[in-house]
């Protein structure tokens, strides 16, 4: 019972993250949308190493690959290589306070990006976008807020 | 104190095999051409999703449209009806030249040009991917949309069809840094190719040697070279010529006709040929 409930807690609030990365903005304010998938992630890594690592982040960065339509398996490994540093340090990330896991998750969303543009070089035609980094300082901005929420549905829901 | 990962294989192992895994499927997906194949199951599996991400908009939409007022309501249907009343007269002596030219091209011995059958689209997600130029629009491969498919809107060529998925379909636009259209200067028919620079608002047109007689402002239009894209559609305009002495051939700008930033609903084309 407890696990189950644990696991649609977890894949409801990744579900959410998908939606509000595909969700259609304006031109302008695309390039500072945070990264929502990567926060939640690793919120969950951090909070429950044992059930979600890198299988996981590995599974849902696939589904953005599609949702996307970029290269199959960019987002993929972008994201289990960020999960796999948060979940090898998560009791230094746990013992943090909100404003310096803010930091790091600002350096996680730079590795992210770095290698999803990388592996898109390898096999593409890319050009990187002048504001490509921008949405890095969002993501840190959200950080707090999404943390505090997502703490919230733990404790409430007492997802273990 | 539960064990920090349990069972299984350890946190380095998992980032092995997903690195492998994603490396072999980057490489796949990008080489292997019957890939495609196993996309387009994938691309139907994750449609859902892309449906529901768009209903925010869809609502906000229809609300807009519920709230009108009378009077913006019967302003608006005068407006269409002077518009439908100007492209009716437009289409009058449409047919008879589109006759004449008929008679001509008889005449000549050359092919006759039909009109190609046309769908509309609606574009459900413009795609946040940084890298490529896509969108997402609301029909697939049941609506009888294929791979390579021409996209245009009422201005001029938007993109082709990149991949299709049974309800819904990416549109690869005419921008993208991977795509290119062949096209012919409309005033005096020199053929050329407009690459996507992967900025919306601008095309290249590269290898055109120094002493191509093109100028600003010209206007292409798709050549049907290729066989992809139907003759005679606008494709975009020259706003750049410079030509440095020492370089081998010409810099040469082009903008595309359809503002690709406010892209609302396309028109799928299947060309006469693909038909047969």
């Amino acid at each position: 019972m407890k696990i189950a409930n644990s696991r649609s807690v977890v894949s409801a609030s990744l579900f959410i993250a998908l939606l509000l990365t595909i969700i259609p903005l304006p031109l302008g304010v695309d390039a500072y949308r945070p990264d929502w998938l990567l926060l939640c992630l690793v919120y969950w890594t951090i909070a429950l190493p044992h059930r979600v690592n890198v299988g996981v982040a590995f599974t849902v960065g696939l589904i953005l690959d599609l949702l996307l339509g970029s290269t199959l398996g960019v987002r993929a490994l972008a994201m289990s290589i960020v999960v796999y540093l948060a979940a090898s340090n998560f009791t230094r990330l746990r013992n943090f306070s909100v404003w310096q896991q803010a930091m790091v998750i600002g350096l996680l969303a730079a590795v992210s990006k770095l290698v999803v543009f990388w592996a898109e070089y390898l096999v593409n035609v890319v050009h990187m976008p002048e504001n490509y980094f921008h949405s890095i300082i969002t993501s840190v901005v959200v950080w707090p807020w999404v943390f505090l929420l997502l703490r919230k549905l733990r404790r409430q829901w007492k997802v273990t | 104190m539960k064990p920090i990962f349990g069972p299984g294989p350890s946190l380095q192992l998992r980032l092995l095999l997903a690195v492998v895994v994603s490396i072999c499927l980057i490489l796949t997906d990008a080489n292997v051409g019957a890939f495609a194949k196993v996309r387009l199951y994938l691309h139907s599996a994750v449609s859902p999703l892309q449906y529901l991400a768009n209903m925010p908009r869809q609502m906000m939409d229809s609300m807009s449209d519920q709230v009108m007022t009378r009077a913006q309501l019967q302003q608006q249907v005068a407006a269409l009806r002077q518009r439908e009343l100007l492209s009716r007269a437009e289409q009058l002596t449409m047919e008879s030249l589109t006759k004449e030219n008929e008679r001509l091209r008889a005449l000549l011995g050359s092919p006759l040009r039909r009109d190609n059958r046309k769908m509309v689209a609606e574009i459900m997600a413009v795609d946040s991917d940084p890298f490529s130029h896509q969108v997402v629009i609301d029909k697939g491969s049941l609506d009888g949309v294929y791979e390579g498919q021409p996209v245009i809107n009422d201005l001029g060529v938007v993109g082709q069809v990149h991949s299709v998925g049974s309800t819904t379909s990416r549109v690869l636009l005419i921008s993208d840094a991977s795509h290119g259209v062949p096209v012919r200067v409309l005033r005096n028919d020199i053929r050329a190719i407009a690459h996507g620079s992967g900025e919306l608002n601008r095309l290249d047109i590269p290898h055109l040697p120094r002493s191509t007689d093109i100028q600003e402002g010209d206007l292409l239009v798709t050549s049907g070279l290729g066989g992809r894209f139907p003759e005679g559609y606008p494709v975009a305009t020259i706003t750049f010529y410079e030509y440095q002495e020492g370089k081998p051939y010409a810099d040469v700008q082009a903008q595309p006709v359809v503002a690709l930033e406010r892209l609302r609903y396309l028109l799928l084309v299947w060309p006469e040929s693909s038909r047969q």
